[in-house]
């Protein structure tokens, strides 16, 4: 495809053939006030002064940094083979792949990220993705809003509290009744959350392991929301996945995900993935694409587009959701680094992030006054400081160390309280300084 | 071809009046013209039917189209067979491929009968 816009000639051409004298007749059914009028950009600038201009822009930001941030986005490490591999042009320009005789590379790699999905999550089916993992929960809510055709939806205050806010943003102008049940001192409350299961409600939605880090295990509460036929919607870490009782064995019905710890980088908050996988039963209302896998008339297996009955383009207002694109480059990207790492390689992933943590926590526990407060926890855990998580902060942010994520920001009189995790990448060392540095600021 | 003791909705459904209930598929010409059916979306026991109006789904493996109900009622049951099997529909449209029961609200009006329904479908054809 020719990246070549017109010539003045062929706009003449153009306009002649339709019978109007310039581009702005065009828009006459937009009176002038409403019309865009000089868009407010500078000019143009040469690549070298672009450059230059960027590079100086680029350095304002604080890469030098060790951190210890999580809060659902992991600093996890990226084999060099999937940067390598994402930028061929085959894969970084590809087409929709609408027309299966025209990109089965493309429509395969979709396939064999969505079975590696599935796999991960321990549920049939997944899709080809979604933006990231707070549209995936929306899209998730709706699902479960359609299929029980009921409107109220319960979640817990230990999903995700930037989720939450999307979330509230999303159905603001929608029917829907969206409960939130508070955590108990960093847990989900499964005592409130299985008194709030009732006849209206859609989907009830969880987190594992939660925004605290606590590791948690939702199988009976899936099952009493199944005898009411509530569908059961939990929010996960995919690396973790590797090692955890996955979403399938806990009985639940959709499974989404954060997809950036599989292989993107944090790249200052995006693009990410939106992961989701679901039972059979709910194919149907899964928004999106999803490739599946056929044979030609002569029997040979080929890859395609299905299920599109679903989809916009087929029935506009009876599709499931109004989503047409997905993030397959970043697919791809999550496929390779799951193919590169195989089994063996996530849960050693999984299993060094856990380690590390555990082994910050029995660090910062000797400083007076802090205090771990969640049990068990994965990669990431809660303290509690005797002072404000911020003081901390901004004292460590000087010596390029960030402690971690300030949950009084999001959680009410938790103003004391900080969010660390580990990775793979987070050395002994690191987390030595760090306690020593805390023990500092105290 | 089109039983005779059916009536039948220019939307390609068929209706069989059963006492002061009513039997509704989709006829042998609507499934032909649709193909080999992958899905159908169906009503639920409860669900208030109207006549005319747009009452669930098919999918094939050419399309989606709606169906719409030819009575007006409460939906009193439906053919939950046709969830693993929608090629019921295929094989047998007015007979094991039948969707949903309705209890009538009121008499069907404006539906067709065989002969009416034929030329339709003959005209529908070319």
């Amino acid at each position: 495809m020719p990246f070549i816009p017109h010539t003045p000639e062929e706009q003449r051409e153009m306009l002649a053939a339709i019978g109007v004298d310039s581009i702005e007749a065009l828009f006459e059914d937009i009176p002038a006030k409403f019309r865009a009028g000089e868009l407010n950009i500078p000019s143009g600038l040469s690549e070298m002064e672009v450059r230059q201009k960027l590079d100086k822009t680029a350095a304002r930001n604080h890469t030098d940094l060790t951190s210890f941030l999580g809060a659902g986005f992991y600093d996890h490490y990226i084999p060099s083979a999937v940067d390598a591999l994402c930028s061929r042009g085959e894969f970084y320009t590809a087409y929709t792949p609408y027309q299966a005789e025209a990109s089965q590379g493309m429509l395969q790699a979709i396939f064999e990220y969505q079975t590696a999905v599935a796999r991960l999550m321990d549920l049939e089916y997944a899709n080809a993705s979604l933006y990231d993992g707070g549209t995936a929960l929306y899209e998730a809510i709706m699902m479960a809003v359609r299929h029980t055709r009921r409107s109220r939806i319960l979640i817990s205050e230990s999903v995700n509290p930037i989720y939450r806010v999307m979330l509230d943003s999303y159905t603001t102008n929608l029917k829907l009744d969206l409960v939130t049940v508070p955590h108990k001192d960093c847990n989900t409350d499964m005592d409130a959350m299985l008194a709030a299961l009732n006849d209206e409600t859609a989907a009830v939605i969880v987190q594992n392991p939660n925004f605290f880090g606590t590791v948690e295990d939702f199988t009976a509460l899936f099952e009493k929301a199944r005898e009411r036929k509530i569908v059961s919607v939990i929010s996960t870490y995919p690396v973790m996945q590797s090692i955890l009782k996955t979403p399938g064995s806990m009985g639940a019905d959709i499974a989404v995900a954060e997809g950036q710890s599989l292989g993107l980088p944090l790249s200052f908050g995006g693009p990410y993935l939106g992961i989701m996988a679901c039972n059979k039963q709910l194919i149907r209302q899964m928004p999106g694409r999803i490739a599946g896998r056929t044979v030609d008339k002569n029997g040979k297996t080929g890859f395609v587009l299905t299920l599109q009955a679903r989809e916009q383009h087929i029935r506009r207002e009876k599709a499931t959701s109004n989503i047409c694109s997905n993030q397959a480059l970043c697919a791809l990207r999550a496929l390779m680094y799951i193919s590169l790492l195989g089994p063996q390689g996530l849960k050693k992933t999984a299993q060094t992030g856990i380690e590390r943590a555990h082994y910050a926590a029995n660090r910062l526990e000797r400083l007076p006054g802090v205090r771990v407060v969640n049990q068990p926890f994965g990669n990431e855990f809660t303290v509690k400081l005797p002072v404000r998580a911020y003081e901390v902060i901004d004292k460590l942010l000087d010596m390029k160390f960030v402690p971690g994520f300030p949950l009084g920001r999001y959680y009410q009189g938790m103003d004391n309280h900080l969010l660390v995790a580990c990775t793979e990448k987070t050395t002994k060392q690191c987390i030595g300084i760090l306690a020593e540095l805390i023990g500092g600021a105290l | 071809m089109n039983p005779k003791e059916l009536m039948y909705a220019k939307s390609h459904e068929w209706v069989r009046i059963e006492g002061d209930e009513a039997v509704v598929g989709i006829t042998h010409f609507a499934q032909e013209q649709l193909g080999d059916l992958t899905f159908v979306e169906l009503p639920q026991p409860g669900d208030q039917a109207q006549a005319g109006k747009e009452i669930g789904s098919v999918e094939s493996v050419k399309a989606a189209s709606e169906i719409y109900s030819p009575v007006s009622g409460e939906v009193v049951a439906v053919n939950s067979e046709l969830e693993n099997a929608p090629e019921l529909i295929n094989k047998e449209p007015f007979g094991a491929g039948w969707m949903f029961r309705v209890k009538l609200s009121a008499q069907p009006q404006g539906l067709l009968d065989t002969d009416a329904y034929a030329e339709l479908c003959a005209a529908e054809a070319h």
